[in-house]
C-alpha cells in the first residue's frame, strides 16, 4: 500500500469518526471542538488532492474564524440539551430505517462502477511551481465572475437580514454616537466664561445658614 | 484575456437592481427621518426602470434566444442567457413584485414593519428570481434561488416579535435548507455524470452518453425534489400553509406570487433546457406530484376556516395544475406538443401570479391596523360593506375555481388540453374531478360575501391607490378572461423562440 493511500484512509477514519462524535456527543462544547477536528481532516484530504488554496481556506475560514464564533454561541446561549434530545429512540427506528435504506441505495449507485478510479481517472501531474491559487483567482474573476459576484450579494442578504432581525434601539440603551465622540473639540465641552472677580458679603442668608447647626 | 464592457450590457438591468440596493442601503442610512417612505418610493424606481430595461432588451432582439457573453477568449461564458422567455417571465416579476409592494405598503406602515430593510430584502429577492430567469448554468441557477430564498426567509420572519411570523420564518429556513441541500446534492451527480455545469452541454452530454444513467437519475430524483419544495407541491409542501399563515399578510403576497413565476422558470430551465434527455422519467416523477398536489390541495383547502390557509392549500392544486403542462411537452412518438404544453404551464404561472395578488391584496384590504382579516368569516357580508369589492373577490374566486370566462379558466384549459394531447387523460380527468370539488370552497367565500349579513359595518379604510389598484386587478382577471390572446401569444412567441425539439 503507498503512504499516500495509508494517509488518505487515516484522514477519512478520523473525519467520519469524529463528524459521528459531532452529532452523538452529550457536552455541545465537545462536539463543536470533534467539528474542528473533522474540518482539520478534511483540509489534509484537499492537501492529498492538492487543492492547496481549498485546504488553507478551509481551516482558516471554517476552523479560525466559523468555528471560535460557533464555540462562543454554544458557551454564552443556555440551551437545554437534554430537551432538544428527548424523544431521540422514539424517533430513532424511523430515522434508522431511512437512514439504513438511503445509504444502501446510495452505495448502489455511487459504489465502484461510475465513480471508482477506473471511472475516474487522476488528471495529468501539474508542472512544479504550479499554483492552485493562481488558477483558481484567474476563473473565479473572469469565467465565474457572475456567480461569484451574485454570491457576494448573497453575503449581503445575510448581512441585511442578521441586522433588520436583531437590531433594536431601546430607550434605556447606553450606545454613543462614535462619529460625535471622535469630533468633539475642547472648546465644545467646556466653555470658558470670564466673570468679573467677586467679593462674598455677608449676607442675611448666609447668617442664617452659618447659625443652623 | 481581453475584456470588453460590452459583455455586461445583456446584464444591465441586474446590475443596476444591486447597485440600487446598495444606493437605497446608503441613502436610508442617512436621511433617518424620511427612510421609509424614501426606501419604498425608491424601490419602485428601481422596479419600474429594470422593467423599462428588459422592456427595451426584448423589443430589440425579437425572439432569438442567444447565449450572451460567448466569447472565444473565454470570460462570462454562456453563464447568462438572453431570451424572450427571461424577458417575459422578468417582466412578469417586476410587475408582481411593484403590486405587491404597493398593495403591502399600508399594512406594513400600520405594524411598523416598513423598514427600510423590508424593501431592500424584496428588491434582493427579485434580482434572485432574476438571475434564476435568465441563468444557463446549474452554479447560477443555484444561486439565484438562494438569493431568493434568503431574502424570503428573512421577510416571512420580518414581524420578530410576533411567534407565529418568527415560526413560519424558522420552519420555512430549515426546510428550504434541506431542500436546497437536496437540490446542490442533484447538481453535483449531474456534474459527476456529466462533467459539466453548464445547461446546453450538460444536455449534449444526457443525449449522447448511455453508461451513467443510472447517476443521471439518482441526480434527477434530488433535483425534482427541491424544484417540488420551491414550487410547493405534494409531497414537499408541508411549509406552504404555515408559511402562509404565519407570514404578515404583505409578505404572503410577496412569496406566493413572484416566487411561483421564477420556480416556473428554474423548472424550466433546469428540466426541459437541461434534462431533457430524462425526459421520461422526470415526467412520471411530476405526474405523481402534480396528481397528489391537486388532490390534497383541494381536499385540505375544504376544512380551512382561515383563508390565508385556504388560499395555501389552493395555492398548491394550483402549482400541480401548472406542473400538467410542464409534463405533457415531450412524448415519445408524438411531435409538436412541446410548444403547446410549455406555454400553458407559462400561462399558468403568470395567470396564477395575477389571481393570487388579488386574492392576498383583498385580504389586506379588509385588514386594519390592530386586525387581521384571516378568517373566513369575516368577508361576510362584504357586499352590504363594498358592493365594488364584493364584485372584485367574486371575480377572484370564481376565477381561481376555474369558472368560464375568467383568466383561470383559460389557464385550466389550456393545461388540460395539453394534458390530453399528451395522453394523459386520466390525469386530466383527475384534475377536473377536483377543481370541480375545489369550486366548492372557492363558492362559499362568495356566499358568505352575498349572503350572509356582515359583523361589523365599517365602510373599508384603506389608501385610494390600494383601491385603484386591486380594482385593476380584478378587472384584468375579468378582461383577461375575455381577451387571452395577448397573453397567451406572448407566452407562445417566449417558448417557441426557445427552439425546442420536440
Amino acid at each position: 500500500m503507498e503512504f499516500k493511500t495509508f494517509v488518505f484512509y487515516l484522514l477519512s477514519a478520523v473525519l467520519v469518526l469524529s463528524a459521528l462524535r459531532v452529532i452523538t456527543a452529550r457536552n455541545p462544547v465537545h462536539a463543536v471542538l470533534f467539528l474542528v477536528l473533522a474540518f482539520f481532516n478534511a483540509g489534509g484530504i484537499w492537501l492529498l488532492l492538492s487543492a492547496e488554496f481549498l485546504a488553507v481556506t478551509l481551516v482558516m475560514v471554517y476552523v479560525g474564524a466559523v468555528m471560535v464564533l460557533f464555540l462562543f454561541v454554544v458557551m454564552m446561549l443556555d440551551i437545554d440539551f437534554t430537551r432538544l434530545r428527548e424523544g431521540f429512540w422514539k424517533y430513532l427506528p424511523v430515522g434508522a430505517l431511512v437512514g439504513v435504506v438511503l445509504t444502501i441505495e446510495m452505495s448502489l449507485v455511487l459504489g465502484g462502477k461510475y465513480f471508482g478510479l477506473e471511472a475516474m481517472p487522476a488528471p495529468a501531474a501539474t508542472p512544479a511551481g504550479f499554483s492552485n491559487t493562481r488558477e483558481l483567482g484567474l476563473v473565479l474573476y473572469t469565467d465565474y465572475a457572475w456567480p461569484f459576484e451574485l454570491a457576494a450579494l448573497v453575503l449581503l442578504v445575510a448581512m441585511i437580514t442578521a441586522v433588520s432581525l436583531t437590531l433594536r434601539r431601546r430607550r434605556t440603551d447606553k450606545w454613543i454616537a462614535a462619529s460625535a465622540q471622535v469630533s468633539v473639540h475642547h472648546e465644545g465641552r467646556i466653555e470658558l466664561v470670564k466673570m468679573a472677580a467677586e467679593k462674598t458679603e455677608p449676607s442675611a442668608a448666609a447668617d442664617d445658614a452659618a447659625a443652623q447647626p | 484575456m481581453n475584456f470588453d464592457a460590452n459583455y455586461f450590457y445583456p446584464v444591465t438591468a441586474e446590475i443596476f437592481v444591486a447597485l440600487m440596493v446598495l444606493a437605497i442601503m446608503l441613502a436610508t442610512a442617512f436621511a433617518r427621518g424620511i427612510a421609509r417612505g424614501l426606501a419604498y418610493a425608491l424601490t419602485q424606481l428601481t422596479l419600474v426602470v429594470a422593467a423599462l430595461m428588459t422592456l427595451a432588451a426584448l423589443h430589440g432582439e425579437p425572439g432569438t434566444a442567444t447565449n450572451l457573453f460567448a466569447d472565444e477568449t473565454g470570460s462570462f461564458i454562456n453563464m447568462f442567457v438572453q431570451d424572450r422567455l427571461g424577458g417575459v417571465l422578468k417582466f412578469a416579476v417586476y410587475c408582481t413584485m411593484m403590486v405587491a409592494l404597493l398593495y403591502g405598503r399600508d399594512y406594513l406602515a400600520a405594524r411598523r414593519l416598513d423598514r427600510p430593510e423590508f424593501f431592500l430584502l424584496a428588491l434582493l429577492a427579485t434580482l434572485g428570481m432574476m438571475v434564476m430567469i435568465t441563468a444557463n448554468h446549474l452554479l447560477v441557477l443555484y444561486i439565484g434561488l438562494e438569493m431568493m430564498s434568503l431574502a424570503l426567509y428573512a421577510l416571512v420572519a420580518f414581524d420578530r416579535d410576533s411567534t407565529r411570523s418568527t415560526e413560519a420564518g424558522m420552519k420555512y429556513f430549515v426546510l428550504g435548507a434541506v431542500a436546497s441541500g437536496l437540490l446542490l446534492y442533484g447538481m453535483s451527480m449531474i456534474y459527476g455524470a456529466t462533467g459539466t455545469l453548464d445547461l446546453p452541454a450538460v444536455s449534449q452530454a444526457v443525449a449522447s452518453q448511455t453508461d451513467k444513467r443510472e447517476v443521471l437519475l439518482f441526480g434527477l430524483v434530488f433535483l425534482v425534489a427541491g424544484v417540488s419544495f420551491k414550487l410547493g407541491v405534494v409531497p414537499f409542501h408541508m411549509w406552504v400553509p404555515d408559511v402562509y399563515q404565519g407570514a404578515p399578510t404583505a409578505v404572503t403576497l410577496i412569496v406566493s406570487s413572484a416566487p411561483k413565476i421564477a420556480a416556473f422558470a428554474f423548472a424550466l430551465r433546469l428540466l426541459v433546457g437541461g434534462l431533457s434527455g430524462l425526459a421520461a422519467h422526470w415526467q412520471t416523477m411530476l405526474m405523481l406530484v402534480a396528481a397528489a398536489s391537486i388532490v390534497l390541495g383541494n381536499v385540505a383547502a375544504l376544512a380551512q376556516r382561515n383563508i390565508k390557509r385556504m388560499l395555501a392549500y389552493s395555492g398548491i392544486s394550483h402549482m400541480g395544475f401548472m406542473l400538467l403542462g410542464l409534463l405533457s411537452g415531450i412524448v415519445e412518438g408524438k411531435s409538436g406538443l412541446t410548444n403547446d404544453a410549455y406555454a400553458s404551464a407559462m400561462f399558468y404561472a403568470i395567470s396564477y401570479a395575477l389571481m393570487t395578488l388579488a386574492a392576498f391584496g383583498m385580504v389586506v384590504l379588509l385588514s386594519r391596523s390592530g386586525f387581521e382579516a384571516e378568517d373566513i368569516e369575516d368577508f361576510k357580508g362584504l357586499n352590504r360593506r363594498s358592493p365594488w369589492f364584493a364584485l372584485m373577490m367574486l371575480f377572484v374566486m370564481f376565477s381561481m375555481a376555474g369558472i368560464p370566462f375568467f383568466v383561470g379558466f383559460f389557464a385550466k384549459f389550456a393545461v388540460l388540453e395539453a394534458a390530453v394531447a399528451a395522453g394523459y387523460l386520466w390525469l386530466a380527468v383527475l384534475a377536473v374531478v377536483m377543481s370541480v370539488i375545489g369550486a366548492f370552497y372557492y363558492l362559499r367565500v362568495v356566499k358568505l360575501m352575498y349572503f350572509e349579513e356582515p359583523d361589523v359595518n365599517a365602510p373599508l379604510a384603506a389608501p385610494p391607490e390600494l383601491q385603484v389598484l386591486l380594482s385593476v386587478n380584478g378587472l384584468a382577471i375579468a378582461v383577461l378572461g375575455l381577451m387571452p390572446g395577448g397573453l397567451l401569444h406572448a407566452c407562445g412567441a417566449a417558448i417557441e423562440a426557445l427552439h425546442l425539439g420536440s
